[in-house]
């Protein structure tokens, strides 16, 4: 199925080979990180509004939902403008390209939650006194969780528009604006689709943590979902946490069901090569759509206009595209583009190190490093564990296309769900059973991001060849060289794929699961996302921001030395050419 | 279009061109390429994979600027794709988001012309070459046939009097190629489409006989223009007549020619390692030599007739024969092929017999096979690392010739038990 194949492609998952800009990029970003921090930290002190009063009442409920879901949308908005922005400049300029992808990699490993303290303050003085401020911030916080991983999906397929695509293009003299549309944009955009849901998804999760923040003493609440739960914590009422969940299940079915569905049904017609009409994934909402004929109608105006828009030549005059490419070609200005480049990198390199020297000490250093030992056990442990609960089950559902029609979207259901509503529940558990935090607060950290396995596996396991499966049943190979020999070494691609996610997700999840509350009883676990969580709340931002550059080397670290070794190997042993 | 007559359509003068190897280094594809084509003529393009053909096209349409050379169309240098010139795909190269009819309205976007009349024009040009009823198709829908109709429709609503066609029909069933071709040279024929020559890049060598006035033939690495074919037969042409068949002979002796010089060139012979071995399995050079061996060719064939027997194309046929005329199991002349003594007691023998014989043969007219064999017998542990010899290898030949002629020669050593490889430790081994 053409999802699979995404899933497997998609470039979340992809991992490149590091190289110097990788490096500048990394410095790049934890430099900026620490000097953002320590800047932060002046302005927050005179910004306290009164946040809104929360109501527990469930009526209140659709309300706040509806509010919550706007976010997700103007934020899926936003992200799509940037994608199309930096990654069209990172696909068509090279010297662009040289700093945007690498940043975009060191990016894609800080943990959103991280800094979603700084970006809030800033955010809250640009707009003093207003909800303006902690709306944008929550948006930027969504926009930061999706955007990286769109813009990466946009600019692959841009760079791999099939040649003969590209030469048909050319040949027919398109003008660069009629190629953008007609041919590269159609190209990418079944790659993007997915992607936007995937992103979208992951949304969820800091939606509802960026409603309620605390940073330096201040309480910031935005009217939402993720704050009812907030509230609902504080009140411990655990009715509440229910019917929150509830709410954002119909929300997140009604997301899928009237956007998402619709469009990758809908963008399956983009997919190169083509396939047979009957396959692909189909939503009952885009048949109905199309079956009507007053919409039809209403769209058609829409379509025409759209495509005679993508057909209009909106060429440059020759002459001054000729100088702007002569402009381009010279020495002078490649020389200041990369001038520039090491100037600023210096720059940040010699700031943040002045900031930390003043603000941080060696010990910190080591408590930090000390925390992100911990929690780097914690997420190794933990999708060990999950590999060994879930592989088993997404293969044996795989292979069973009935039960992987019924199970693999509430897997996507489940990956999609923010996994932060649940904490409340399993925290009372805990408090109840007087259980020990350090230990059995650590599987929140895999709660929500345990489906990507399930579901990559499910995926791998169906998508098994048929005729390995009958030779291996003929030549009666079975228990558990069945498994060694013919099922893992088949899923493994796909596995992981599934797991470096799953990783990733955990990660992010430790800044919210190492520190949880239940009315007044606070739990800590110890950990990386303990020591980020409880520096931003007491307003320390330059440990904070230590922190998040540590738990980003280690996402980087973990990606480079486990994760892209891995996968090179099961690519590499899967083939057949 | 009227071209002042003598005056070709477009012209390559000492056209080269080179790639950039990631090393750093270059790879020449075409060297002092000089073509013209002519008022009303279908020129052929025939060479073997890697002789560059496509590139040439490319270069002809503007796709692609040569590394040296000049390019003129018409009068004028050619710096890009040029009103004029269009292009057929092998692929097709549909737009798989668009349906037939605007896929071929794609061909007059550059014209920017109002609806009404774009539409007139992409309806006109899908009745000619018979796609009515297809309009409101994708291309996911269509059969290979009449994708590639789409492919011509789309090139010829363009009003292009040149049309440039890269291995047009060799994604299509024999049938469907058949019926294609005779509809395009009976519209072409009949002055129903407004192309005026047509540049046709294939390694068919029928296809060429088939519908070209002239075909010229590019030998490999780089490509060169190595002979000029005149084909003077009228249309429609008879694939048995002898007239037909004479040309086709011709045409794979001269191939022949450039075949068995590239395998005895001095150059390659540097220390006797350094020869790109064609790329040949042991399972096709003895289904050959078992079919030659038998009747009623006795051992002795000419290639057009056996290629034809077998189903052979070019890229089929010639490495097996370079393959066997390298270990002197056949010999290759002037278009023929013979088996040698050993090629034919190779072809009656059993298993063992056979991997003897293919042993003895490999040690003595495979440079390469022999010193692998005898650096991993003066080892103590019998083992060496693929890399020593890759870098052996790369002081002679590029990066894409090691790696195909290791691995072809990794086959035959294994076939013959000469010594083994292992592909995890990248290691080899007896």
């Amino acid at each position: 199925m053409a999802q699979h194949a995404e899933t497997l492609n998609s470039p979340r998952w992809h991992l490149r080979r590091a190289s110097w800009p990788d490096l500048a990029a990394t410095v790049l970003v934890l430099g900026m990180l620490i000097v953002v921090g320590s800047g932060a930290h002046q302005m927050a002190a005179p910004l306290a509004t009164a946040p809104p009063r929360i109501s527990l009442s469930p009526a209140a409920l659709p309300y706040y939902t509806l509010q919550t879901t706007m976010r997700m949308f103007i934020a899926i908005t936003v992200s799509l403008a940037f994608t199309f922005v930096y990654a069209t400049l990172a696909a068509k300029s090279r010297r662009a390209e040289v700093i945007l992808i690498p940043l975009l990699d060191v990016l894609q490993s800080v943990p959103v939650l991280g800094y979603l303290s700084f970006t809030a303050l800033f955010f809250i003085s640009a707009f003093p006194g207003r909800a303006l401020g902690p709306e944008l911030a929550a948006i930027f916080a969504i926009f930061t969780s999706q955007a990286w991983n769109m813009a990466f999906s946009l600019y692959q397929s841009l760079r791999t528009v099939p040649r003969d695509l590209d030469d048909a293009g050319r040949s027919l003299r398109f003008s660069a604006w009629q190629r953008f549309w007609r041919v590269e944009v159609p190209f990418a955009l079944p790659g993007l689709v997915w992607n936007t849901m995937m992103s979208m998804s992951a949304g969820w999760f800091f939606v509802v943590a960026s409603e309620a923040i605390t940073v330096d003493g201040l309480n910031i609440r935005l009217p939402g979902v993720g704050s009812y739960v907030a509230e609902a914590i504080r009140q411990h009422d655990l009715a509440a946490v229910g019917w929150a969940i509830l709410a954002m299940s119909a929300a997140i079915l009604c997301y899928d069901q009237l956007v998402f569905r619709p469009l990758v049904a809908w963008s399956g017609r983009f997919q190169v090569p083509a396939q047979p009409a009957a396959r692909g994934p189909r939503s009952w909402v885009l048949e109905i759509f199309q079956r009507s004929h007053l919409l039809q109608q209403l769209t058609r105006r829409v379509a025409t206009g759209l495509q005679d828009a993508g057909r209009a030549r909106l060429s440059l005059p020759a002459r001054v595209h000729a100088a702007g490419k002569r402009l381009a070609a010279s020495r002078l200005t490649e020389a200041l583009w990369y001038g520039l480049l090491c100037g600023s990198l210096v720059y940040i390199l010699v700031r943040s190190v002045g900031f930390a020297r003043i603000a941080l000490s060696w010990s910190d250093v080591v408590a930090a490093a000390r925390g992100g030992a911990l929690t780097l056990l914690r997420v190794i442990v933990l999708v060990a564990v999950a590999t060994v609960v879930w592989v088993p089950v997404g293969i044996v559902i795989g292979l069973r296309p009935k039960l992987t029609r019924m199970i693999q979207p509430a897997a996507q259901f489940l990956a999609a769900f923010p996994a932060n509503l649940l904490f409340p529940l399993a925290v009372f558990f805990v408090v109840r059973m007087h259980l020990a935090p350090a230990v059995w607060l650590s599987p929140l950290m895999i709660l929500g991001a345990q489906w990507y396995i399930l579901f990559n596996v499910i995926a791998g396991a169906s998508a098994f060849p048929q005729d390995l499966r009958e030779a291996a049943a003929s030549l009666r190979i079975r228990g558990w060289r069945w498994w060694r020999d013919v099922m893992l070494p088949g899923i493994l691609p796909y596995y992981v794929t599934g797991a470096i996610t799953a990783s990733g997700g955990a990660w992010n999840a430790s800044i919210v699961s190492e520190v949880v509350r239940w009315g007044p009883t606070e739990l800590t676990a110890g950990g990386l996302g303990a020591y980020i969580a409880r520096m931003t709340e007491a307003g320390n931002l330059p440990r904070a921001a230590l922190g998040i550059a540590v738990m980003a080397i280690l996402v980087i670290a973990m990606n480079q030395l486990l994760w892209r070794p891995l996968y090179a190997f099961s690519e590499r042993r899967m083939r057949l050419d | 279009m009227n071209t002042p007559a003598g005056r070709p359509l477009i012209e390559l003068r000492q056209v080269c061109m080179d790639f950039a190897k990631p090393s750093g280094t270059t790879l020449p594809v075409l060297a002092d390429i000089d073509l013209a084509l002519r008022s009303r003529e279908i020129l052929g393009i025939l060479g073997r994979s890697g002789a560059g053909k496509s590139t040439l096209l490319r270069i002809a349409a503007g796709l692609e600027r040569p590394t040296s050379g000049q390019v003129y169309h018409g009068a004028a240098p050619l710096t890009g794709p040029a009103e004029g010139i269009a292009v057929v795909f092998q692929t097709f190269a549909l737009f798989p988001w668009m349906t037939v009819i605007e896929n071929v309205e794609a061909g007059l976007d550059v014209f920017a012309l109002p609806r009404s009349e774009r539409r007139q024009r992409a309806e006109a040009a899908i009745d000619l070459i018979g796609l009515d009823g297809f309009q409101d198709a994708y291309p996911r829908e269509l059969s290979g046939g009449m994708r590639q109709r789409v492919g011509f429709a789309r090139a010829i609503v363009t009003g292009s009097p040149i049309l440039l066609m890269d291995e047009p029909f060799s994604a299509l069933d024999v049938l469907t190629a058949e019926t294609l071709r005779s509809d395009f040279i009976d519209l072409w024929l009949e002055h129903e489409i407004p192309t005026n020559s047509v540049m046709l890049v294939t390694h068919n060598i029928e296809e060429a006989v088939l519908m070209c006035d002239r075909v010229v033939i590019l030998s490999s690495n780089p490509g060169r223009v190595a002979a000029e074919i005149a084909v003077p037969l009228p249309h429609p042409r008879n694939r048995l007549d002898d007239a037909f068949r004479a040309i086709v002979e011709d045409i794979y002796a001269s191939l022949t020619s450039r075949a068995i010089a590239s395998l005895t060139a001095p150059a390659a012979y540097r220390g006797g390692l350094a020869l790109v071995l064609p790329r040949a399995s042991v399972n096709q050079m003895s289904g050959f030599v078992e079919t030659l061996a038998g009747p009623p060719y006795h051992g002795r064939s000419r290639l057009g007739e056996i290629a034809r027997v077998l189903g052979l194309q070019v890229d089929d046929l010639f490495p097996v024969a370079e393959a066997l005329h390298l270990l002197e199991f056949a010999e290759l002349k002037d278009g023929a092929v013979r088996l040698t003594t050993a090629g034919r007691l190779f072809g009656h023998g059993g298993t063992e017999e056979r991997k003897r014989l293919f042993k003895e043969h490999l040690i003595e007219f495979v440079p390469l096979a022999a010193h692998i064999r005898r650096v991993l017998d003066e080892r103590g542990e019998h083992r060496a690392p693929r890399v020593r010899f890759e870098s052996e290898l790369e002081d002679h030949l590029i990066r894409r010739d090691v790696e195909r002629t290791l691995r072809v020669v990794t086959g035959w050593a294994r076939y013959a038990e000469l010594f083994a490889y292992d592909d995890r430790a990248r290691l080899f081994r007896i």
